[in-house]
């Protein structure tokens, strides 16, 4: 008998589909509208912007000042932009067809901060540098869903452990009088909130979406309860040493980059270091591979001996120890003291930056980068004065999260077996 | 010599079934061991128990004559038994190597991953028994027949000597089929012995050594294929004289039924999988589509019954263009669809047996007036039909989800041929079924034929194509390499070209028919 064991190679109507293709070209073109009658026409000719390229308040890596002239720019980039949709539309760019939306989406951005800053100045390094702080929480929140979710159990109640860490950590560190002993604690509540999913989720096999809700419920009410009680009314327990901000030798003065990366928090360090070891070690070792299995498909890995309730509990509790790790950075690394609320669903947007990210640690610290400058802006652009209210430029992030979610993702790679609990036989 | 296995007294009991009844089975060292019996008869049960995924109630195991524990995978690994799973335990995103060697994984410097170490494994183990895999490939690029060498290998890599398949071929085509039965027969030659688990006649015969028939939970007889044939396997199987050959009455097609022109198919990732495929159904005939899974057979089928969108070309059922027809117009217009996976497909898994008969006709008038269910007649109309297709299940309002698959494609194939209908579209009506059950669909729908219905069938599974068809078209990569008269060619002529090959010089057009080739 002959043996066929071919792999076939198909023909391919074409790489993105026509619908796509023209969606995709008119949003190009309307960007580039929107870029012409919004700020082209709207911007007094003669103008110049200015971009200030050093954070305030820092004194090494400093770089002059980047002039443009406001017009000139804005029209450059309509015509470009022009170019984009309509090469869309006729040819298509094919595999780079995300890529140019995003492109033409980041000329957006950057023709509205021309527009904007047209006869005066904006501060772009400090907007960059506020960026990455804002995009802390929201990547060690992906990073803590990354984790999970790798094992296959969803972690919804991300916010909720952040939430409680930012407490404790305000506590402990208040008591202790050290920001380090504060994390300490942050971190624990954050395991212990992560153990209680576990059990909940893995050993009685609660559905994962609702065991999450329960905590998040929880640690809202709990810190609440604890803040107006005893934090509100004994302001020396709200009162937390902060880390400093440390500059690495050298790296701080680098124009530019030193500022923004290199003379930071430690949590953007912290955040730094964790990108580089949970990539190596969901791709490049055993309890990698072990981990990924669990949540691909927990029978296989049960059929090979693997203790597929354990993996799944060590996959959980490391995302709550994540988890109480951004929420320690909103208390000990940028405000000083504990708000109610105050992770306003910073939990949520770092899953969404999580499936942006494809469930990838390096895709999740780029989604959590995006949708940090999306919350810099916001915040930058209702200080400069502008037309827009800045309710509607708080707003950008989520739009951006909305936006990105529904229209660039589709369903991605997410693990087969994520958010469904293992039966043994 | 001491038997490598020996399985003493194994009983496991169920709640409400006996699920193995004191069975005593013996692997020697280097045999093939045919496990054979209908669906529930409890292989699976034992080969589990073998395996340490269950614990049998009574029963002892003995590994080269000593007695062993066996309450893990994990353990059974250690003491050398190996399993392939009917449903493979692959995990599609990983690469080959990291399937095989999860669990035992190469490492180095403590705990990273060695992916060279292990793929100098699997390609020596290849080398060895023949088993040529690329370990950087994705499990997912592979094609069925190639994950399962992948599945071999992953035992072998464990140096299991007890290798246990269960069901290997439900997936297979006929060539892949005989090529593992090939690699069974090099894998006991090189000392290792096979546990082979089935319910398909024809292989048993084929490959086993000895073969052993359980039905009911207990062991009903031992034989070996010298002794043996396919006709007092299936009387042992099934404890009744079973005829395996179909009875069909010649009869002249009539008028065209349904016409495919010219349809090309995308996938949903663009890829063109029909590739501009014509065909016509008449009218009192069953045409079969002959082709190994993959070839574009499923999104055909999709695209007949409406649920995928063609790119180009033209379907029309009973004279209407029902290219772009929602699946609700097609089933009005009197035809009926047996969907290839009844589980995802074909049933609404935890509603009762009564309501998933009614799924495509409980918004009409008598099962429901204005927007209320009337669930008397509903329930009427189920016992009707529960008895009439001899439908086994405590009663009709248990959920399908509980009842065996034979049962399960019972109730979709009351559901489909008790309907007014002039085509049905029939899409591997016998998947993993036993021969009890084989049988049974297979009369109903040669009777639907004789009533004058036009029968489209799609299925893998050659023998039953070789059966049922008057005509048979050969789907290969898209398109329908030949369409011909039953009659007019052997087994062996379809399956070369199910691989692609036109039988040529000696595969002229025998004298009195014709071969249409549609293109």
């Amino acid at each position: 008998m002959t043996s066929v064991t071919h792999t076939v190679e198909h023909k391919k109507i074409s790489e993105v589909s026509p619908t796509r293709k023209l969606v995709m070209g008119i949003a190009e073109l309307f960007i580039a509208m929107v870029i012409l009658f919004g700020f082209v026409l709207n911007s007094t000719p003669g103008d110049l912007t200015r971009f200030v390229m050093t954070p305030g308040g820092i004194d090494v890596g400093a770089m002059g000042d980047w002039v443009i002239p406001t017009r000139p720019t804005l029209i450059a980039l309509t015509v470009v932009t022009v170019a984009i949709g309509i090469f869309q539309l006729v040819k298509g760019f094919g595999r780079a067809t995300n890529g140019m939306v995003g492109l033409s989406g980041l000329f957006l951005i950057f023709g509205f901060l021309t527009w904007q800053a047209g006869g005066t100045s904006v501060n772009l390094a400090g907007m960059l540098a506020s960026a990455v702080l804002l995009a802390v929480p929201i990547t060690l929140g992906a990073f803590s869903g990354v984790l999970s979710e790798r094992a296959g159990v969803v972690n919804i109640a991300i916010e909720g452990m952040m939430l409680m860490g930012s407490m404790i950590g305000a506590l402990v560190g208040s008591i202790t009088n050290s920001t380090w002993i504060g994390l300490a604690g942050a971190i624990l509540s954050g395991l212990i909130l992560s153990w209680i999913h576990a059990v909940l989720s893995i050993k009685y096999k609660i559905n994962q979406i609702i065991s999450g809700t329960v905590i998040n419920i929880f640690s809202a009410g709990m810190t609440a309860f604890i803040s107006q009680k005893y934090l509100q009314t004994n302001q020396a327990l709200n009162n937390p040493p902060l880390f400093p901000r440390i500059p690495i030798p050298g790296l701080a003065n680098i124009p530019l980059l030193g500022p923004i990366f290199f003379n930071t928090n430690v949590f953007v360090y912290l955040m730094f270091i964790l990108l580089v070891v949970i990539q190596v070690a969901l791709f490049s070792t055993r309890w990698g591979l072990r981990t990924r299995s669990v949540g691909e498909h927990p029978r296989a890995a049960d059929t090979l001996g693997i203790n597929v309730t354990r993996t799944r509990y060590v996959a959980v509790l490391l995302s709550g120890l994540v988890a109480g790790l951004a929420g320690a950075f909103f208390t000990l690394g940028s405000v000083g003291r504990f708000n109610e609320g105050m992770t306003a669903g910073k939990g949520f947007i770092g899953l969404a930056a999580m499936i942006f990210g494809n469930w990838r640690p390096l895709g999740a610290i780029g989604a959590g980068f995006l949708f940090g400058f999306a919350d810099a802006i916001g915040s930058k652009l209702s200080l400069l004065g502008s037309a827009i209210p800045p309710q509607i430029m708080a707003t950008a992030p989520y739009l951006i999260t909305m936006i990105v979610l529904a229209g660039f993702i589709g369903k991605g790679d997410m693990p087969a077996a994520d958010g469904e609990p293992y039966e043994e036989e | 010599m001491t038997p490598i296995l020996e399985l003493k007294g194994i009983t496991k009991q169920f709640p409400g079934v006996l699920a193995n009844d004191h069975i005593n089975l013996t692997l020697h060292k280097g045999e093939i061991l045919a496990l054979l019996g209908e669906n529930g008869a409890g292989k699976s049960t034992l080969m589990n128990i073998l395996y340490g995924l269950y614990q049998p109630d009574e029963g002892e195991i003995f590994i080269n004559g000593e007695k062993s524990m066996v309450t893990s995978p994990t353990d059974a690994i250690d003491a050398g038994i190996g399993m392939v799973h009917q449903h493979f335990m692959l995990i599609p995103v990983f690469t080959v190597a990291e399937n095989v060697m999860l669990g035992e994984e190469s490492v180095k410097y403590g705990n990273f991953l060695n992916r060279d170490d292990a793929a100098k494994k699997i390609l020596e183990i290849g080398n060895q028994f023949n088993l040529p895999v690329n370990p950087s490939d994705m499990v997912r690029d592979l094609p069925v027949g190639v994950q399962q060498k992948v599945e071999i290998i992953k035992l072998l890599y464990r140096e299991a000597e007890i290798l246990i398949f269960d069901e290997p071929t439900a997936v297979l085509t006929p060539q892949e089929a005989d090529e593992l039965f090939k690699i069974m027969r090099s894998l006991v030659e090189q000392g290792k012995s096979i546990i082979f688990i089935t319910h398909k006649l024809r292989e048993v015969l084929d490959v086993a050594d000895r073969i052993m028939v359980i039905r009911q939970g207990a062991v009903v007889g031992e034989t070996t294929p010298d002794e043996a044939d396919k006709n007092s396997l299936a009387a042992m199987m099934v404890g009744r004289e079973v005829s395996l050959v179909v009875e069909k009455e010649e009869k002249v097609p009539g008028e065209v039924i349904l016409s495919i022109d010219d349809l090309v198919v995308a996938d949903k990732f663009q890829n063109i999988v029909v590739d501009h495929v014509s065909l016509e159904v008449h009218a009192g005939e069953i045409v079969g589509i002959a082709g190994v899974q993959g070839n574009g057979q499923t999104e055909l089928v999709e695209a007949i019954t409406g649920l995928r969108k063609s790119s180009e070309g033209q379907i029309t059922l009973m004279g209407e263009d029902v290219t772009r027809a929602t699946p609700r117009q097609i089933t009005e217009l009197g035809s009926a669809h047996v969907p290839e996976d009844r589980q995802a497909d074909g049933l609404v898994l935890p509603f009762p047996i009564a309501e998933n008969l009614v799924l495509c006709t409980y918004y009409k008038e008598p099962f429901s007036k204005g927007v209320v269910l009337q669930y008397e007649t509903i329930l009427d109309h189920a016992k009707q039909l529960i008895s009439d297709f001899d439908i086994r299940t405590p009663s009709a309002l248990t959920p399908v989800s509980n009842l065996s698959g034979g049962n399960q494609q019972k109730v979709i194939i009351a559901r489909e041929l008790s309907r007014p209908i002039q085509f049905l579209m029939a899409s591997q009506p016998t998947r993993g079924l036993d021969v009890g059950s084989i049988e049974y669909i297979h009369k109903r729908i040669v009777q639907k034929r004789n009533d004058g219905c036009a029968v489209l069938l799609v299925s893998p599974e050659l023998d039953e194509i070789m059966e049922l068809s008057d005509r048979i078209a050969v789907m290969y990569r898209g398109n329908i390499l030949a369409v011909v008269k039953r009659s007019a060619v052997t087994k062996e002529e379809v399956g070369l070209m199910m691989a692609g090959i036109m039988p040529e010089s000696d595969f002229k057009p025998k004298e009195k028919h014709v071969v249409e080739r549609t293109f």
